[in-house]
């Protein structure tokens, strides 16, 4: 259920009115308005958000590392409609041995690279995504470098047999 | 040329014609492509079929490296991402910083920021104008172009000590006061400049060979370059009038008169004449910030985040300690999240900031414009020539270090 705060956003309660189940939670602190929303259902709500309600942009896509909370991780989205200047933040919060969610490719093409940088680094994949590779690692590369119990100084190269 | 056709001595039966088609590796290394990309090319003839660019050359896990650095230290990251922007990663940064911290910086500052963030527009375009006319054989217009750069980094170092590395926009204001005598470095640039600009336009403009290979090249529809992700002077040359500065003003942007130039054309040639055109209009900025600038503080009043004066930390207590607490374990931003974004020379910066209460971000994820943009190359180029790939790459204005981080 949503707060009073954000029933006065106009775009949670719009979704809330379409799908009741979608939004976990949300917040709307320092002027940016976040919603959580169920992971089952972010293609639906991504498709109502860019037809409905116009929010034609997709900013960018990553991920935080929750590291060791379950689910531990957070996909968040940022979109942005031109027409009434406004952004939204979406999260979905997957976990478990294969952490996975649908890709939004389909909506909008640019998530192409964004989701496979997710992958690469987050280790996250995306279902029904046209070329999910790795973008920035080496193909062998292993491990995925962006999560929290991922050592910033790599402990897998080594520079003895060059 | 007659209509005889030159029977291939291999071949025999004109039926048999070879019609494999050719896959052709642009780069790593390629001098169009001003860093390490590479695009694996398909080709049926001079046509190309399918692109696919490789990126990650330069990865360098910037950002894995913010989560290790305090929030103090980050500042010097965001400059190493685009060595054209680095202001403009140095503004947004500390704009995302700043809304977390709620922060209020004084009006000097934000108008020195703008300043110094429309220079490095200027000196990002010309970077781009002079290698862009190089690649596509106009080779006279790179040396004006750095000619003029040259006294754009001198009025950076001037200010910050480096040409390149700036770190001079920060958390809390500036880095340092601005230098004695600023005022009549930039002023002297800016009023040669519009004479400059009208230089680089009679060697292109009237030129017919830059023109027969920018015009009608590197076509990509606007619903297509939204679909992409494609910003800033690209999709003005498209026609849309979107400008971060004007639609989600920051740093008081909207006190400052200028006009968003667009182009309907959707080519190289329109993309060239958007970034001609805000040439002009960051030179008209740079000299309403001169004229109006705001006397007073050039630091937000927070002790706490914003290095004390070196005079203070030497004779006061208390700035000794403030100074010695923000250098050895940094600042503690209240924990939340926030989203900054600014229009780059090359289209929207975003900086995702993700504290979790302490010194150091929890994640910082940057939505930068190259990445965005480059990805529109394969629809971009597909189905035509592969001579016009390197005008068609040119016009995206793309910057490895920014697209691979």
């Amino acid at each position: 259920m949503l707060s009073d705060q954000l029933r006065e956003a106009a775009t949670a309660a719009a979704i809330e009115a379409r799908d009741s189940a979608a939004i976990v939670e949300g917040k709307l602190e320092l002027g940016e308005l976040t919603l959580v929303i169920q992971p089952a259902t972010i293609l639906d709500v991504c498709r109502f958000l860019k037809d409905e309600l116009k929010f034609i942009r997709l900013s960018s896509v990553t991920a935080v590392d929750w590291f060791p909370a379950d689910p531990r991780f957070e996909v968040v989205y940022h979109l942005h409609s031109l027409d009434r200047n406004e952004r939204l933040r979406l999260k979905c919060r997957v976990g478990g041995e294969s952490p996975q969610i649908d890709s939004v490719t389909g909506l909008w093409r640019g998530a192409n690279w964004y989701e496979r940088e997710v992958f690469d680094l987050f280790g996250i994949r995306f279902l029904n995504h046209p070329d999910l590779r790795r973008i920035m690692m080496p193909d062998y590369w292993e491990g995925h470098p962006l999560r929290k119990d991922f050592p910033v100084h790599g402990n897998k190269y080594s520079y003895q047999n060059e | 040329m007659s209509d005889t056709v030159i029977p291939s001595p291999e071949i025999s039966e004109p039926g048999e014609l070879s019609t494999r088609r050719m896959t052709l590796n642009m780069g790593p290394q390629h001098p169009s492509t001003h860093g390490v990309l590479r695009v694996v090319i398909e080709l049926d003839g001079e046509t190309i079929t399918k692109a696919t660019p490789d990126i990650g050359f330069l990865h360098t896990g910037i950002e894995k490296e913010f989560e290790a650095k305090t929030w103090q230290q980050g500042v010097t990251l965001t400059d190493r991402v685009d060595y054209l922007a680095n202001l403009s990663n140095n503004l947004c940064y500390a704009l995302a910083v700043e809304k977390l911290l709620q922060l209020e910086i004084p009006p000097r500052a934000q108008w020195m920021r703008v300043m110094l963030a429309e220079l490095t527009r200027i000196n990002s375009h010309l970077v781009w104008l002079g290698t862009h006319a190089l690649d596509i054989g106009a080779m006279t217009v790179f040396f004006y172009c750095f000619r003029e750069r040259e006294d754009l980094l001198r009025i950076f170092e001037m200010f910050s000590g480096q040409r390149l590395m700036t770190s001079y926009i920060r958390p809390g204001g500036l880095a340092l006061e601005p230098p004695r005598g600023w005022e009549k470095v930039v002023r002297k640039f800016i009023d040669a400049f519009a004479d400059h600009v009208t230089e680089y336009e009679d060697l292109l403009n009237k030129n017919p060979i830059f023109l027969r290979r920018t015009q009608g090249v590197g076509f990509l529809s606007l619903e297509a370059m939204l679909d992409w992700g494609v910003t800033g002077p690209m999709i003005r040359g498209a026609g849309l009038a979107w400008d971060i500065r004007k639609s989600e003003p920051y740093s008081s942007y909207e006190k400052f008169d200028f006009d968003i130039p667009t182009r309907k054309e959707n080519d190289v040639y329109a993309r060239f004449q958007v970034r001609v055109e805000e040439l002009k209009q960051s030179a008209r900025i740079v000299r309403q910030a001169l004229d109006g600038m705001p006397e007073g503080a050039w630091q937000a009043s927070a002790p706490h985040v914003v290095l004390p004066e070196r005079e203070k930390m030497k004779t006061q207590m208390e700035a000794l300690i403030y100074h010695f607490k923000i250098v050895t374990e940094g600042y503690s931003v209240p924990a939340g999240e926030a989203y900054a974004a600014v229009e780059s020379p090359r289209g929207e910066i975003a900086y995702y900031a993700v504290s979790d209460g302490t010194s150091k971000p929890y994640r910082l994820h940057m939505r930068t414009p190259s990445f965005g943009n480059l990805q529109a190359l394969p629809p971009m180029v597909e189905g035509t020539l592969i001579a016009d790939t390197i005008a068609s790459m040119g016009s995206m204005d793309f910057v490895l270090g920014d697209v691979d981080r």
